[in-house]
């Protein structure tokens, strides 16, 4: 295996990304699609797909069931080839670097990740270190600072010697965050980041998300369903559908009633959300929606939404 | 889920370190059943006698028994029972399946059609059968599970292989392999059909220092390319998408974990036959005893050699006429087997 030696704290430091001022043009994308074309034995789910992630920035993809919103993640994560076309990575192109390399820019988590049976919470975070070992001095104090720190910024600190078979989904999907952390890769995919959890942990791992993109000037790009978090949590938001990019730029203008009508073939309203000032998507009533039904009536205590 | 009882599943000590332990364990545990299986037998000696022969200071009556006939073939055992105990370790690791043993890669019944072929085919006037048996039956049993095991992987190969795929196809082609096999035998004269169904039993009656020698060549070189591949196969139980997001070559590494197990269980199957079902329960119990995420690979061949040898040393000593060590470690094995499923109560990945 050819090995560089690892440098993790120039790494973390890229130029253009540590102030939020937007420097479009001049600096080189964390990550970019070019002309790529994606497939699975003969559907073509894009052709000749451009695309560019802005490092620093939380992008997030959105799109309907089957759009190939996980598909372009898994390209820009490698997990993927592109049976024509390349993704560069830091203005390179991935092919181009070792695999160690790669592992120590960039960081995905996938939607299903496996959990390893006996394995304890540590031990399973710890394994996002590999990408930094090397074969003569393998572990070092500064693994276990990373590690420790990891664990502390997810809250797993308590739980860091539990069997990871044993945790709640919740705290499951801290721990995989955590794993991903200890790799300190200045870019970092997440598939479906929330995926099976309640509202309250769907948030936990969102506001993680957004603390890792503010406090390690870190480039996300993740795939989420909810389009309301999706607007809440994302500087930019990336609709895909029918092959192509279908919206892209900030969340009030892709989460727009045309645009929502279009790419998901439903009306809705797109109203400020009250608590964060960003784009509310609310599903509209439709006209043959269960005729006859009493909805509930509007308790006349309520008050209208607070702050 | 059993939400009201809060059950801590607590990992204590450290990991490696209980690893480390069973195999030192393990490690001594192999060195004894050894020694008891040079005793184990018809003549009379003591553990002290064959101590005392090994270290050069026997009768020449005891050298004759202990270096010349009984030392082979407990040799024989451990390196048999290592080398199967490791390509299991290795097959259930990066399968993620305690079900899928080297056999499934389709290793033991190319072999098997290999050997069985030569023995039935040289016993007619078929000048394939003869050319065969020139080569000698280990080298044609090692042919066929090498032609085998490459089709099976040629086959399960999309641009990648995926343990699930290959699998089922070795599953597929074990079925077919072991059809041909039946047939050669059902139409063999029944001499040769004897001879055919001793071998596939898995014996260490026929062995010498001869057929011990490539097992102990293959065991030298594979073993520390496994090992080698120990920390990819502790990342590649996160899933190849989190592996392959950790740096780790997928695709590279399962083929070297893939030819090692071949080689390991060919030289095996060569030595003595296709000895059933120690590499699916040795890498098992090793795992359990180290309370391990996935079988460690040193104790799984141990266990492996302790199984051969004191199976071969109970048939020798205590039962009653000349059983094949394949059939102990059948009987042990698939109780075993039946027990493991039923008591499985959670989906495990390994």
């Amino acid at each position: 295996m050819s090995e560089t030696p690892p440098d993790t704290a120039a790494q973390m430091v890229r130029p253009g990304t540590a102030t939020g001022t937007a420097t479009t043009g001049a600096a080189t994308p964390a990550l970019e699609a070019r002309g790529i074309t994606l497939a699975y034995d003969r559907s073509i789910v894009f052709e000749g797909l451009n695309l560019s992630i802005e490092a620093g920035k939380v992008t997030t993809l959105i799109g309907a069931n089957g759009s190939g919103k996980s598909t372009l993640l898994k390209a820009f994560g490698r997990i993927l080839q592109p049976s024509v076309g390349a993704v560069h990575l830091d203005g390179r192109p991935v092919r181009d670097f070792a695999t160690r390399e790669v592992a120590r820019r960039l960081a995905i988590l996938p939607q299903k990740p496996l959990t390893p049976s006996a394995t304890s919470v540590r031990d399973l975070v710890s394994r996002g270190r590999h990408p930094h070992q090397r074969m003569l001095k393998p572990w070092t104090q500064r693994d276990t600072e990373v590690v420790d720190a990891a664990l502390a910024a997810t809250g797993l600190t308590e739980l860091a010697r539990r069997d990871a078979g044993s945790l709640s989904g919740g705290q499951l999907q801290r721990a995989w965050i955590a794993l991903v952390l200890a790799q300190e890769a200045p870019t970092i995919l997440l598939d479906e980041p929330t995926t099976f959890l309640d509202l309250s942990h769907q948030l936990d791992v969102l506001e993680l998300v957004r603390s890792i993109n503010r406090d390690r000037g870190a480039t996300v790009v993740m795939v989420l369903h909810d389009l309301s978090l999706a607007g809440r949590y994302s500087d930019r938001l990336v609709l895909v559908g029918g092959g192509r990019v279908l919206a892209d730029g900030p969340p009030w203008e892709v989460l727009t009633s045309d645009i929502l009508r279009t790419a998901f073939d439903l009306d809705a309203l797109v109203v400020p959300d009250p608590s964060s000032g960003t784009p509310l998507v609310v599903p509209a009533l439709r006209p043959d929606s269960a005729p006859g039904f009493r909805w509930p009536e509007r308790p006349s205590t309520l008050i209208g939404p607070q702050k | 889920m059993t939400a009201l009882r809060t059950e801590h599943r607590i990992v204590s000590v450290a990991p490696r370190r209980r690893v480390l332990i069973v195999t030192l364990i393990c490690l001594a545990a192999a060195i004894i059943i050894a020694l008891l299986g040079i005793i184990a037998g018809s003549s009379s000696l003591t553990i002290a006698d064959a101590v005392r022969t090994l270290v050069g200071a026997g009768t020449p009556g005891q050298e004759l028994i202990v270096i010349e006939l009984r030392l082979p073939r407990v040799v024989a055992g451990l390196l048999v029972g290592a080398a199967l105990g490791i390509a299991g370790a290795l097959t259930q690791t990066f399968a993620r399946n305690p079900l899928a043993t080297p056999d499934i890669l389709g290793v033991t019944s190319g072999a098997s059609l290999g050997a069985v072929a030569a023995i039935v085919l040289a016993g007619g006037s078929y000048s394939v059968g003869a050319g065969l048996l020139s080569l000698g039956l280990p080298l044609v049993a090692v042919l066929g599970a090498l032609i085998s095991s490459a089709i099976v992987y040629g086959l399960a190969w999309r641009g990648g292989v995926d343990s699930y795929r290959l699998i089922l196809i070795g599953i597929g082609a074990t079925a077919a392999l072991g059809g041909i096999t039946s047939y050669l035998i059902a139409q063999a004269k029944i001499t040769d059909a004897t001879a055919a169904a001793q071998w596939l039993v898995g014996s260490l009656s026929g062995v010498s220092w001869a057929s011990v020698w490539p097992v102990l060549v293959c065991l030298v070189v594979i073993t520390p390319i496994a090992l080698q591949q120990s920390t990819n196969l502790d990342l590649t139980q996160l899933g190849d998408e989190v592996s392959t997001s950790l740096g780790v070559a997928v695709q590279r590494h399962r083929l070297v974990v893939i030819v090692c197990a071949v080689v390991l269980t060919a030289a095996a199957v060569s030595a003595s036959g296709p000895v059933e079902f120690v590499a699916f329960v040795a890498p098992q119990i090793a795992r359990r005893l180290a309370r391990a995420g996935r079988p460690p690979i040193l104790a799984a061949g141990l266990v492996g050699a302790i199984i051969v040898t004191g199976g071969d040393a109970l048939a020798r000593g205590v039962l009653p006429g000349q059983v094949p060590v394949g059939i102990i470690t059948a009987i042990i094995g698939a109780p075993y087997l039946i027990w493991l499923l039923t008591r499985r109560k959670e989906r495990e990945t390994l």
